[in-house]
C-alpha cells in the first residue's frame, strides 16, 4: 500500500504511526511492525493498547480484504508473520500485566489433517483478542482433545480441517463428548475450507466459523452468553 | 425418420462430460482409445481448484447450459474440496460424478487410496497435470515464487511428494522430481494410469 522505506516511523504522530502500522501489516512488513510496536511502547502505550489498536485492527482489515477476494492466502500469511513479530514483543509484557484472559480455547486440527494455516490464524487472532489459547497442533485424535479439555478446562473447543476426508472426524469428537456427558460443558466451534454452516449444524457444533475474524467474534459472543448463563459450562 | 426427429434422437444419445480442466488431456486420451465420438467434453478452468467454493456453482451453470443439447450429462469432478456442495447440486440436477474426494483418489483407486491414507498423511500429491503446471498452479498460486520464505508455512508438516503418474513421460517425471526438490520434500513416483477415470469414461 505504501513505500515504508521512505518513512521514518519515529517521526510520525501516534495516529499516523498506527495507520502506517496497519499499512505495514497489510504489506506483511515484519521489521516495520516490530519497530512500530517498540516505538509505541517507548511512548508509554500500554501493551494491550498497542495490540488492539495497531495489530488486531490491522489484521481485521487484512481479514476483510481476504474475505472479499482482494487479498489471497500468501499475502495473509505474510501479514500474519508480521503480526507474529509484534506479538513476540508484546506477549511477555501482556503476561506481566496479569489481566485475566477473556476466555480460554483449546484448538487443533483433527485426526488425519496436517493443514494448520487456518488454525494458526485463528489461534493468533484469538490470542490478540485476549483469549488464552491452548494449541494442540495437527492431527489430533479424540483422546488429545479429551485430555486437553480435562487438563485446561477451557470455555471453547475449536476444531479445524481442510480435507473433505477428515472433516467428518469432527463429528466423532462431538459424539464422544456427548457419550461422556461433556458436550454441554464447552462451546464447540469448527472451521476449515470445505466446511459450511450446514455441516456445522449437522455434526452438532455450536458454530461454524468461516474465517479467523468470525471465529473471534463468535468466541466473544459465546463468552458474553456464558456470562449471562453461568450454568452453561462447568469451569 | 425426418431430419428433426433424427436430430432429436442424436441429441438423446449424445453424452456431455463436464470436467475439471485438470482432466482434459486424460479424458480426451480415454475418448480416443475407446472411439467415443458420441461423447463431448466441456472443461471448466483448472484454476477453480484453488477456489473450490466456486466449483459447485460453475458446474451447475454448465449443466444447465448443456441440458437442452445432450441426453446424458456426467461430471468429471470428485468432491474436490467442495465439502459436499457439489453433491448437492448434482443431486438436484440428477447428474453423476466421479467417485471419491479428489483426483488423487480416483487415479490411485479408491480402496487403495484410503488404505494408504493413514500412511500418506504427510504426502503432497502431483498428477501429470499438476506436474506439468506446477510452476503456475502450485508454486506461484501459493506465492512461493515471490516469497519462498513461506515454504514452511505451507509444507512444514509434509515429508514427501508423491507423483501419481498417468502416463510414462520422463519429462513429467523430471518436472515432478524438480518440484519435490523445490519444496524440500522426498520424491516418490507411483504409476497409476488413468485409474477410476478410465472406467468412468469408458462406460459412457
Amino acid at each position: 500500500m505504501t513505500d515504508s522505506d521512505e518513512i521514518d516511523l519515529n517521526a510520525l504522530g501516534n495516529d499516523e504511526l498506527v495507520a502506517q502500522m496497519h499499512d505495514d501489516l497489510y504489506d506483511g512488513l515484519k521489521e516495520e511492525i516490530e519497530e512500530g510496536v517498540n516505538i509505541l511502547l517507548g511512548r508509554g502505550w500500554e501493551p494491550y493498547q498497542v495490540l488492539t489498536d495497531a495489530l488486531v485492527e490491522g489484521m481485521r482489515i487484512v481479514g476483510i480484504d481476504f474475505r472479499d477476494g482482494i487479498l489471497f492466502v500468501p499475502e495473509v500469511l505474510l501479514s500474519a508473520g508480521a503480526m507474529k513479530g509484534g506479538m513476540t514483543i508484546l506477549r511477555p509484557l501482556l503476561a506481566e500485566t496479569g489481566a485475566p484472559p477473556v476466555g480460554k480455547i483449546v484448538i487443533g486440527t483433527v485426526k488425519g489433517d496436517i493443514h494448520d494455516i487456518g488454525k494458526n490464524l485463528v489461534s493468533m487472532m484469538m490470542e490478540g483478542a485476549g483469549f488464552e489459547v491452548i494449541d494442540l497442533g495437527i492431527n489430533n485424535p479424540v483422546e488429545n482433545y479429551l485430555e486437553a479439555l480435562e487438563e485446561h478446562k477451557p470455555d471453547i473447543l475449536g476444531m479445524s480441517a481442510l480435507l473433505t476426508t477428515t472433516m467428518p472426524y469432527m463429528k466423532t469428537v462431538i459424539e464422544t463428548l456427548q457419550d461422556k456427558g461433556l458436550r454441554d460443558d464447552y462451546f464447540v466451534m469448527v472451521g476449515g475450507a470445505p466446511l459450511s454452516e450446514e455441516f456445522g449444524k449437522a455434526i452438532g457444533a455450536d458454530a461454524y466459523c468461516r474465517d479467523a475474524a468470525v471465529s473471534v467474534d463468535t468466541a466473544k459472543e459465546f463468552m458474553e452468553r456464558k456470562r449471562n448463563q453461568p450454568s452453561k459450562t462447568s469451569s | 425418420m425426418g431430419v428433426v426427429e433424427a436430430a432429436a434422437l442424436a441429441a438423446r444419445q449424445s453424452v456431455m462430460i463436464i470436467a475439471c480442466g485438470a482432466l482434459a488431456r486424460e479424458i480426451l486420451a480415454i475418448k480416443r482409445m475407446n472411439d467415443m465420438e458420441h461423447v463431448s467434453l466441456n472443461c471448466l478452468p483448472a484454476e477453480l481448484h484453488n477456489r473450490p467454493e466456486r466449483i459447485a456453482g460453475a458446474v451447475q451453470d454448465a449443466i444447465i447450459r448443456a441440458r437442452p443439447n445432450y441426453g446424458h450429462i456426467v461430471v468429471a469432478y470428485a468432491d474436490c474440496g467442495t465439502g459436499g456442495a457439489l453433491d448437492k447440486v448434482l443431486e438436484a440436477e440428477n447428474v453423476e460424478r466421479l467417485e471419491g474426494p479428489h483426483c488423487y483418489a480416483f487415479y490411485s483407486g479408491l480402496d487403495n487410496f484410503f488404505d494408504l491414507g493413514e500412511r500418506d498423511i504427510d504426502t503432497f500429491y502431483l498428477t501429470d497435470f499438476l506436474a506439468r503446471h506446477f510452476d503456475k498452479l502450485v508454486y506461484a498460486a501459493l506465492g512461493l515464487d515471490r516469497h519462498p520464505e513461506l515454504r514452511d508455512e505451507y509444507f512444514r508438516h509434509y515429508s514427501r511428494l508423491v507423483y501419481l503418474a498417468q502416463t510414462e513421460d520422463p519429462e513429467l517425471r523430471a518436472k515432478a522430481q524438480h518440484a519435490a526438490e523445490r519444496l524440500c520434500l522426498k520424491f516418490e513416483m507411483r504409476h497409476t494410469g488413468y485409474g477410476g477415470l478410465q472406467s468412468f469414461i469408458a462406460a459412457l
